[in-house]
């Protein structure tokens, strides 16, 4: 294979490294007053690499010595990422001129697209190698970014925590890949698969789990939790948002890639430790999600709660699993983003923001149509029907159940009625509380259209999705078996 | 009517007049909502005049585009019509009722109500697993704000109980019919109702559904929320919450458990009339001593939802009849004793039953619906009541007559609570000056109560018309169900063949 053709199937990747280094280039001579120019390059640097994937990197297969896979899979989780960037990109500007600490620097657009091309090689690796330089790529970013507020004690608060336990994570992965690498002779994805479907050997076993306790790190599964929400909180909110995305997204498709591609024929003995990993994710989060009192925090135990259920449907193992878990991510990035849109809303006269739940009281009389999205989002990721939450929840469940784990079905959907206790109590803060004092400020006109936009299609009008989207999650949840 | 989507767009005239509510002022969205409502009453109208008695089982079908991972398929029997057409008859009533009681928030008070009408003819309509718990589950989102934002003072408590009780009910539910859709490979309510599961999955599938239509029915002992939901919600919202919502569990059992799962059904009667018997015995107790008007009726709801429950499970004819005929009369009664309710509560705005007394004399009117209605919920022969009860309860009898025994028991006891509120509330002396100054009903309120006099009346004289559209699925429901019927405890044992001699003995014998 021509070394063009290498590099027309990780195209991707190409377009988001270069514009990256281009606009850093351009931010470190342009300075603070390039910020919104950068922005907006940054957000087609974006779009320029969606528009990439059409062509070879979507469908191509094996480039570098399969070393990176260009397929539907990992181009179906690249449009999400790339989306959930740009959003995160585009939210960021006004949430950093209102507030008093940092203004926004040119390099906020930029580290997101390295984080971006991060997890675009963590979705496409098909070796251990690749898999752990794009995680690293995209956690250094990470880390930068959540302590990007520099003079706030939170953020740089929430930026050390990430940054030591990212760290810890990292080691144990790394620790992982040794161990199976030692017990396979290769880093390869097809050559790990080959290893366990051999004789079962305790080496490999080990590293199964240790590599599984590195990706439940990063996707923040129970019980590699425990920095979610304190970063989460700390966090500037656009970034905050991010984090709850883009990340979410690549390291799920990650963690589903290395469980079909390379342990698929250890299936039966990682489907124990997601499926612990699911249940716990899913009552934690909704367990502890009760007693808090910050927005941000609650949308993280949140988060928890819905990466168990996007568990449930990898605990299948099934083609249609893996789509469900596609599906769900989905319709998790439109909620979740919706959600911390609104938050970004939420401030007082001066600008400067409000996080708590109790500030949200009687929302529904001083900005009605804020108050029916953010209803809308909490109903929906409560999985209450007709909203489009539910229709993820029957994806995953509906995959679960085909594949016989009946208890676990049984668990996992009793459990989401302890979350719904917690999102009701969000609509009922905004819909039936007295008024408290209004937020002060409007949404401007991007924000304001893209909470429009991700409660439509949050709504039934969102049915109509449905057929093309389970077409394209089947299509690239195939591509993996 | 072939080619006109009905079903549809009874669905769809409700929905956008909501969308447009939300936009409108107090006093728009209140006539469009009513307007709303109305077009829906004459469509459902049209909707019993064109449906074939005696023809297909299924009428009206739309097969329409799949969504995912169900269908938008639609199409009604007799039992889905006449559910349908209570909904839409109550729901211009309900909408009347709030006309001056709700002053804040109209417009999103109207958009809640008539989204609720949406999910319920969509629960009744559907012919879908999937869409069938879409609508049936989505009636908690409006319910649950009609609670928690107009309710009484204690609604927030009253909203959540209502909301995590009902969904906890559900999602057993929801994996069963998981579960159902794999094993059988389809999701078509019709296809399902044919299929047999085997036996011992039929017991944990039939519990699983009865989780969910228990709470909703509600039988004892899940029925704890629905004294709470009815006591806080508005007037209007406890017409709908008893009025239809409270069918969906009868529906459901009706639709799903008896002939999906017809041999489950049979060895658990035993369970399903135990906790029916306990209902009307014990829940009748309590309303005789409850000193809330509403509670009394709500109380009085989950009696009379027990009789509906035998009835249904007795495994014949009288039984389902009258099981349905129960379910349209007691909608229609108690939400007319909600209504009267309402009327008193706007007034003096209490429900204390010991504030009121003497209204015969200042709102003679008012007594006689009142009474009317009273007579109605007891069971008066001539009323609504009465053809239900006295059907399902004979049905029951043919299969146990010990819980036949049990449950006319209700029927005394519903004459003792409700006489006695009726002698509190209208009769004696007006106590009180407050009591004394209150005007007898309104047009308005006359407006709202006639109609469903008059259909109380016309049940209870005539059933025939309300029996008829249903005759035929009774008898495919109990062609399925038939093979699993559970012996009767009463065995009539035939007369020796009769010597002209010892006739007066035979005949005796016979008995």
């Amino acid at each position: 294979m021509s070394y063009a053709a290498n590099l027309a199937m990780t195209l991707p990747e190409v377009v988001l490294a270069l514009g990256a280094i281009a606009l850093m280039l351009v931010a470190a001579w342009g300075g603070p007053s390039s910020t919104k120019a950068i922005s907006w390059a940054a957000v087609a640097v974006l779009a320029g690499a969606g528009i990439a994937l059409i062509g070879p990197a979507s469908h191509g297969g094996d480039a570098f010595g399969g070393l990176y896979r260009a397929d539907a899979f990992a181009a179906f989780a690249k449009v999400l990422i790339y989306i959930a960037a740009a959003v995160g990109v585009v939210m960021a500007p006004d949430f950093f001129r209102r507030t008093s600490g940092d203004d926004l620097r040119p390099e906020y657009p930029v580290l997101i697209l390295l984080s971006a091309c991060g997890m675009g090689m963590m979705v496409s690796a098909a070796d251990m190698l690749t898999l752990y330089v794009g995680l690293e790529l995209q956690s250094l970013a990470a880390y930068v970014l959540a302590s990007f507020m520099r003079r706030d004690g939170r953020s740089a608060e929430a930026g050390l925590k990430y940054f030591v336990l990212g760290a810890l994570a990292s080691g144990i992965l790394l620790y992982g890949i040794s161990l199976v690498y030692g017990f396979s002779g290769t880093t390869l994805f097809s050559g790990i698969a080959d290893a366990y479907a051999g004789p079962r050997s305790l080496g490999l076993m080990f590293g199964l789990v240790f590599v599984f306790a590195g990706l439940a790190f990063k996707i923040s599964a129970v019980p590699f939790h425990m920095w979610t929400p304190d970063v989460y909180e700390g966090a500037p909110t656009p970034v905050t948002a991010f984090f709850a995305s883009a990340p979410k997204v690549a390291a799920m498709a990650m963690a589903v890639r290395v469980a079909v591609e390379a342990m698929g024929p250890a299936t039966d003995q990682w489907r124990q430790i997601v499926i612990f990993a699911a249940l716990a994710s899913i009552i934690l989060g909704a367990v502890a999600a009760i007693g808090q009192g910050n927005i941000k925090r609650l949308l993280a135990y949140s988060s928890i709660n819905n990466v168990g259920f996007a568990l449930v449907g990898l605990a299948a193992g099934t083609p249609e699993g893996v789509s469900s878990v596609l599906f769900y991510l989905t319709v998790y990035i439109v909620m979740t983003l919706g959600s911390f849109l609104v938050v970004l809303q939420m401030r007082d006269e001066t600008g400067e923001p409000v996080e708590t739940i109790a500030s949200m009281a009687g929302l529904s009389r001083t900005r009605p149509l804020l108050a029916l999205a953010m209803a809308i989002f909490m109903f929906s990721l409560a999985g209450i029907p007709p909203l489009l939450g539910f229709n993820a929840k029957l994806a995953v469940f509906s995959a679960a159940v085909d594949a016989g784990l009946f208890p676990l079905a049984v668990a996992g959907f009793v459990a989401s009625v302890i979350g719904a206790y917690y999102y009701l109590r969000v609509i009922k803060v905004m819909y039936f509380d007295e008024p408290a004092p209004a937020y002060g400020g409007e949404a401007g006109a991007i924000e304001g259209g893209l909470i429009a936009a991700a409660a439509v299609v949050i709504s039934p009008v969102g049915w109509l999705l449905l057929a093309p989207l389970g077409a394209l999650t089947l299509t690239a949840a195939q591509s993996l078996f | 009517m072939s080619g006109f989507p009905i079903l549809s767009v009874m669905l769809a005239v409700p929905a956008i007049a909501a969308i447009a509510c939300l936009l409108m002022s107090a006093d728009n969205a209140r006539k469009l909502a009513l307007a709303a409502t109305l077009v829906d009453l004459a469509l459902g109208v049209v909707l019993w005049m064109s449906y074939d008695i005696g023809g297909a089982q299924w009428q009206f079908v739309e097969q329409g585009v799949s969504i995912g991972r169900f269908g938008w398929d639609l199409g009604i029997d007799g039992f889905a019509l006449l559910l349908i057409m209570l909904s839409v008859f109550l729901m211009p009533i309900c909408i009347g009722a709030s006309w001056q009681a709700i002053t804040k928030r109209v417009p999103e008070y109207m958009a809640a109500f008539l989204f609720t009408e949406v999910l319920m003819i969509g629960t009744f309509a559907a012919q879908d697993l999937f869409l069938f718990y879409i609508f049936f589950e989505a009636g908690l989102i409006p319910m649950y704000l009609i609670i928690g934002i107009w309710g009484g003072s204690n609604r927030i408590y009253a909203s959540y109980k209502f909301f995590l009780y009902t969904l906890l009910g559900s999602v057993l539910m929801f994996v069963a019919m998981l579960y159902m859709a794999h094993t059988a490979g389809t999701t078509s309510i019709p296809a399902l109702m044919a299929y047999d599961f085997p036996a011992g999955v039929q017991t944990w599938l039939w519990l699983a559904f009865f989780a969910s239509f228990a709470v909703k029915m509600p039988m004892w002992p899940v029925h704890t929320w629905l004294p709470d939901a009815h006591v806080q919600a508005p007037t209007a919202g406890s017409v709908i919450l008893a009025g239809v919502l409270l069918k969906l569990g009868g529906y459901g059992f009706l639709r799903f458990s008896l002939p999906m799962f017809p041999d489950a059904s049979a060895q658990l009667t035993w369970l399903i009339f135990a906790l029916s018997a306990v209902a009307v015995i014990y829940t009748s107790l309590v309303a005789l001593v409850q000193s809330d008007m509403k509670k009394l009726i709500a109380y009085s709801s989950v009696a009379h939802m027990a009789i509906v429950t035998i009835g249904l499970f007795a495994f014949n004819r009288q039984g389902i009849e009258g099981a349905m005929l129960v379910m349209l009369s007691h909608g229609l009664v108690s939400g007319a004793l909600f209504l009267c309710v309402g009327v008193i509560y706007d007034r003096l705005h209490t429900r204390e039953i010991s504030r009121y007394g003497g209204l015969a004399i200042n709102m003679p009117r008012y007594a006689l619906f009142f009474l009317l209605f009273t007579m109605a919920s007891i069971g008066l022969p001539g009323t609504s009541g009465f053809a239900g009860e006295f059907l399902s309860l004979m049905g029951t009898y043919q299969l146990s007559t010990g819980i036949a025994l049990l449950c006319t028991t209700g029927i005394i006891l519903g004459a003792a609570y409700m006489l006695y509120l009726y002698r509190r509330v209208v009769f004696g002396e007006i106590k009180t000056d407050d009591v004394a100054a209150m005007p007898d009903m309104s047009r308005r309120e006359l407006w709202l109560l006639a109609p469903i006099a008059a259909v109380v009346m016309w049940m209870g004289v005539y059933p025939e018309s309300f029996i008829a559209p249903m005759r035929k699925d009774v008898g495919v429901l109990l062609a399925r169900i038939d093979r699993a019927t559970p012996i009767s405890d009463s065995r009539p044992t035939a007369g020796k063949p009769a010597a002209p001699v010892t006739q007066a003995a035979a005949h005796e014998g016979a008995h």
